[in-house]
């Protein structure tokens, strides 16, 4: 295994009682690395991002984040979930918490940081994706692209070495869609390594430097993404691009 | 003034409103003027009873009242209302039971220092809290000491124990007992563990399963035969397990609908962010949760507020058992209007004020924070 690989997925298979999600899945990223992953709904794309932070357990297969192996030990889940950062399609802020509040409960309880250097860390993370303002809301009082942001910021108050997305911008009104795919952007700039499963393919282009299509539990298709987007190889690749692009 | 009053913009408004409230249709109308008559016709009669034409400590002669035979009532039946008498001079027995009088002063003590234990639990913007929340945890101790007594103070068996003293005992013990365990039974009914998971659902369903007062008798006679010789359990305190067991059973059911309303999105993101199962839940799950079951565990606990008054049947003296006591006096027998409409008051006071309090919380908790 290359001393550069994060996360390596090997022949990782799960079942929902019978039907099967993955497929014998193959995956390497390497640090840095930035993963779009795209592909039919139930096709299970989000449920192998889900698998790497065990938020979903995986029946046979290997998965190993960061040198950690992913079992049923408690103590591998604890150290990889501090390394992986996750962002939600429905954002999954804490209601009852005030935004400011909800990026510093994790370092609080998790790292046990000061509450008022948490509270610091927070309002740094706030700028960066530009709502400082915003601290003292809640999540209910702010617009589907702000909570994103949000919980992209809490996300990495944990200081991630890497993040998954999962459909970050599927819940938002269109006009909202940019705001959170700039603080993307700028996160990939920064090299961060982000698996991002989504159907925004002007971002895939400016961000990616692999895609991944998924179809029916396998990786059916992996390459750059000009090559993906110029020439794609299966029939299936085809078939998707043409509806999602042409729409 | 009168010609302010009389504005005819405010006697249209309040034309309009009686109009479309009270008196929309000839159906309506009717009924509002049967309510009219009702309300008319009652209320000046109960205040009649209850107040003016009642006895108090002396009757309509000035006597002061010593048995039933000084009522004005029992001397002219029809023309007078309630001799409260009986209350006055029982007072001692409704509020204490059979405490010896000389040591009362202890259970005054616990009933003034109670609201001051429980403020910090129910209000958060009290002054000195954090202070206060000390002495709410040593409280117990303190009360069970002057109840109870100790070195300094002489024992008073729970025996003696009874009225409000022991209503509010088992009641207010009961519900902040059964409280925490209820959250436990809870969160083990959705727990994947199977073996605490199967212990959940089967005390819930048990003690759910079972009306109240066969817990008290069980615990009352069939537990001692389960007890070695010579073990026993204080009565009082096997009524207390009892009233708690079947709380918690309750209020965990009410608890288990707030929890199955967090979308499972808020556990994953408290775990994806390297909460442990506890944080997750203490942090993120619970808050949400109890919220939502506000109303419902309320209702549990006013439930067993009035509950207690079951405890009567195992030999303990609440408020209305005490009441049915007074009733088998003979210098009192009879009385029955006074001491019932005295204990209802007691307790609609008591439930009324919860109820009052849920209210409060559910208006506080939704501006607090906008969901």
């Amino acid at each position: 295994m290359d001393s550069n690989t994060v996360i390596s997925l090997e022949k990782v298979n799960k079942w929902y009682d019978d039907f099967h999600v993955l497929k014998d899945v193959d995956l390497s990223v390497t640090k840095g690395e930035k993963i779009v992953i795209c592909g039919p709904s139930g096709s299970g794309k989000s449920t192998m991002i889900r698998c790497i932070n065990r938020l979903e357990a995986h029946q046979k297969g290997n998965i190993t984040v960061n040198g950690t192996e992913l079992t049923n030990d408690l103590k591998n889940i604890d150290i990889i979930r501090k390394d992986v950062g996750m962002v939600f399609q429905q954002f999954n802020l804490f209601p009852h918490l005030s935004v400011l509040d909800n990026i510093s409960l994790a370092p609080i309880w998790v790292k046990k940081t000061p509450k008022k250097e948490a509270e610091e860390l927070a309002m740094r993370y706030l700028e960066k994706v530009k709502i400082p303002e915003q601290a003292l809301k809640f999540p209910g009082q702010l617009s589907g692209g702000q909570q994103q942001r949000v919980a992209i910021a809490r996300s990495l108050a944990m200081n991630p070495q890497i993040m998954l997305f999962d459909e970050p911008t599927s819940a938002l009104d269109p006009e909202m869609i940019k705001e959170v795919l700039d603080v993307m952007v700028q996160l990939a700039n920064e090299g961060m390594t982000m698996l991002v499963v989504t159907h925004e393919m002007g971002f895939a282009k400016t961000v990616a430097d692999q895609m991944i299509f998924m179809d029916e539990g396998r990786i059916v298709e992996q390459a750059s993404p000009t090559e993906f987007f110029t020439n794609p190889k299966s029939d299936r690749t085809k078939l998707f691009l043409s509806q999602i692009l042409n729409h | 003034m009168l010609i302010r009053l009389l504005n005819t913009s405010n006697l249209i408004v309040t034309k309009n409103w009686l109009h479309k409230n009270l008196f929309s249709s000839w159906g309506s109308a009717l009924i509002t003027i049967f309510c009219l008559y009702i309300v008319l016709k009652i209320i000046p009669a109960g205040l009649d009873w209850l107040f003016f034409s009642a006895d108090f400590a002396y009757n309509f002669q000035g006597d002061k009242i010593i048995d039933r035979t000084f009522c004005s009532r029992v001397m002219f039946p029809g023309e007078y209302g309630a001799c409260w008498a009986i209350v006055i001079v029982r007072w001692n027995q409704f509020m204490y039971g059979f405490y010896p009088v000389a040591e009362v002063w202890r259970v005054n003590i616990v009933f003034a220092l109670t609201p001051l234990a429980l403020l910090p639990l129910f209000f958060d913007k009290v002054l000195f809290r954090k202070q206060l929340i000390y002495f709410t945890f040593i409280f117990p101790f303190i009360a069970y000491y002057l109840l109870y007594g100790g070195p300094g103070l002489t024992e008073i068996s729970t025996s003696k124990w009874g009225g409000l003293l022991v209503t509010l005992f088992l009641g207010l013990t009961g519900i902040i007992v059964a409280f925490p365990f209820s959250i436990l039974l809870a969160l083990g009914r959705r727990s994947k563990m199977p073996v605490i998971k199967s212990i959940s659902v089967i005390f819930i369903e048990c003690i759910r399963g079972v009306p109240l007062i066969t817990i008290l008798f069980f615990g009352n006679i069939m537990l001692p035969l389960f007890l070695p010789d010579g073990f026993n359990v204080d009565n009082l305190l096997r009524g207390l397990v009892a009233m708690t067991f079947f709380a918690a059973a309750y209020m965990a059911e009410a608890i288990r609908g707030g929890l199955q309303a967090i979308p499972n999105g808020q556990l994953e993101a408290a775990r994806a962010l390297g909460l442990s199962y506890w944080q997750s839940t203490i942090q993120i799950v619970l808050p949400q949760a109890l919220r939502i079951s506000i109303p419902a565990i309320v209702n549990s606990a006013i439930g067993v507020i009035k509950d207690t008054s079951l405890v009567l049947i195992v030999g303990l003296f609440d408020l209305l058992g005490i009441g049915r006591a007074a009733l088998a006096d003979m210098n009192w027998m009879k009385l029955s209007h006074e001491v019932y409409a005295f204990v209802a008051i007691i307790f609609f006071i008591l439930c009324f004020s919860m109820s009052r309090y849920s209210l409060y919380l559910e208006k506080k908790l939704k501006t607090d924070n906008s969901i």
